[in-house]
Parts: structure tokens; sequence; C-alpha cells
């Protein structure tokens, strides 16, 4: 079932290792990058926003 | 009772930011397991191909990161129409959630074609339709992204955002069928709709990686549009009780 031979194949990729794993790599690479990027901004959007609004109903408050 | 099942309940916020809250998770275990069972056909199980050896394997994440980054934009500029046309507010939102990703699927798509393109062309670029032409709607992303983000009223970020939109669905069309109208370095498509040049466990991989990228964009643009939609809506009690409730 499984094509490659040997492990040292599979990571060479017929000499194409470079162009592969250089694609492979990337690709991974973004989409951790990116849903990480995505829940840290949601945190500090909320942190933020919570600050604002206590900051509001202290005003009101007054 | 009607009201239930009404599914316009869900464009408004309130009601979509916790479904969009549910819905993360079984998406991101769906992009998963098609990821998983993709990677294991297209990169241990495909054969070789007689043209360009194990080169060709490029094609499992170059396909469906080229894929998306069209869908994305159709699904953006669709968004852009009913916003224009109805007014709604979660219109906008949702165009601005998918942008990122769909300009990450525009940037994978010239990435992994550079590296693709060196060793079966000799070049990492040319200036030829179908490259030209995704290099494009990157900038479209961009030119999006960056008048959106101009313009600090948000309702007037999303009409001028969805105008950019429209206007530049034209050249979604131009990428797909460019290497049909003009002569391209670019090979044609391998996969039509009624008949396909490859062979079927290389067709399986690239499918399962497109419904893997195709559910993984889902996935982050819901993470990103409820972030949004706090952002937009914080002056409303729904938002108000959430930031309240000490939510994470």
């Amino acid at each position: 079932m499984i094509y490659w031979n040997s492990f040292s194949d599979f990571l060479a990729m017929g000499g194409y290792g470079l162009y592969v794993w250089g694609s492979f790599g990337v690709t991974a690479a973004v989409m951790l990058i990116e849903p990480i990027a995505v829940a840290r901004h949601r945190k500090t959007t909320i942190a933020r926003l919570k600050r604002q609004l206590r900051a509001e109903s202290r005003t009101t408050a007054e | 009772m009607t009201d239930r099942f009404n599914l316009y309940r869900f464009a408004s916020p309130a009601t979509f930011y916790p479904l969009a809250g549910t819905l993360i998770p079984y998406f991101a275990a769906i992009a998963a397991v098609f990821g998983i069972a993709g990677l294991y056909v297209g990169m241990l199980v495909a054969p070789t191909d007689f043209q360009q050896g194990e080169g060709y394997r490029i094609i499992f994440i170059h396909v469906p990161a080229s894929w998306l980054s069209m869908f994305i934009y159709l699904v953006m500029a669709g968004w852009a129409a009913i916003g224009l046309a109805f007014n709604t507010r979660l219109s906008g939102m949702m165009a601005q959630a998918l942008a990122p990703t769909g300009a990450l699927m525009a940037f994978l798509s010239l990435w992994t074609g550079a590296l693709w393109g060196k060793p079966m062309w000799g070049t990492w670029w040319v200036w030829d339709a179908r490259l030209t032409s995704e290099l494009i709607l990157l900038f479209l992303y961009i030119g999006y992204m960056a008048l959106t983000a101009a313009i600090d009223d948000a309702r007037r970020a999303d009409k001028a955002g969805g105008l950019l939109l429209l206007v530049g669905v034209v050249n979604v069309p131009i990428i797909y069928f460019s290497v049909k109208w003009w002569n391209t370095l670019h090979q044609g498509s391998s996969v039509n709709l009624t008949k396909s040049s490859m062979a079927e466990t290389m067709l399986w991989g690239m499918l399962l990686m497109a419904m893997c990228f195709w559910m993984y964009s889902i996935a982050v643009a819901l993470m990103r549009v409820r972030t949004i939609m706090l952002e937009r809506e914080r002056h409303t009690d729904w938002v108000k009780a959430i930031l309240a409730g000490g939510e994470q």
C-alpha cells in the first residue's frame, strides 16, 4: 500500500526534496500561525473592550 | 414556532456569535481528519508521476490553496453584494473575516507554484496570464484589507470594500480560464467535472486536501468573525453581557 521503500527515500522526494518540503513546510507554518494569531488578537481585543466597558460604566456612575 | 426555524435569525450577530462558537471545533476537527487522510493518500500511497517524478506532490497543496484563494474571493464578493443590496450588518463582518485567510491562500498558491515552477520550468516566476492574474488576486485581497482598515466608520468601510470586491470579481474567471485563453507555461487543469487526467489516488489526495483547506478556512474565518462582532457591536447589550460574563 505504502509507496516508499524507506524513510530517507521519502525525505529525498526523488531529488525534489527542497521544493516539496519547502512547499509543505511553509503551508504548515501558515496554517499553524494563522489560528494562533487570530486567537491572540481575540484575547487582546476582549481585554481592551472589557477595560473600555469598565471605564464607561465608571464615568456614567459619577 | 415559526421563529425557531427561521434561518434569517442567524443573520443577526447576537445569534450568529454563539452559533459560530459552537461550530468552530467541529470544522477544525473535520479539517484535521481530511488533512491526515489527504497527506496519507497524497504523500504515502499515491504513485510517482511519469513526467514530473516526485516533484508533482506539490500539487496536493498547490491546487487546494489556489482553489480556495478563488473560492474565498467569490464568497466575499457574494457577501459584499448581499451587504450592498440589503444593508445587512453581518455581511461586511463575514467579508472582513475571510480576507486574511484568502490572502494567505493566494500567497500559498504563488509560493508553492514558484517552488514547483523552478524544477519543472527552470524558473521561479514568469509574467504569464495564470501567474499574473493570481498575483493580482493577492493584491486585491491586500487592497481590500488596506481600504477597509483605513476607513474608521465600519459601515462605510464595508461599502467601499464591497465595491472593490465586486469590481475585482472579474479577475476570478480570468484566473480560472487563463490556461485556456492564453498560451501559458502553466499546465492545463488536471481535473474537470467530466474527466480527470490523474491517477485515482492522486485525485483522491487532492480532493481530500481541498476539503481540509476548505474546512480550515471556515474554522479560522469563524474565529475571526467573532472578534470582529465583539469589536463592532461593543455598544450593544448582548456584547456587554458577554464581556461582563467573563468571556475568554
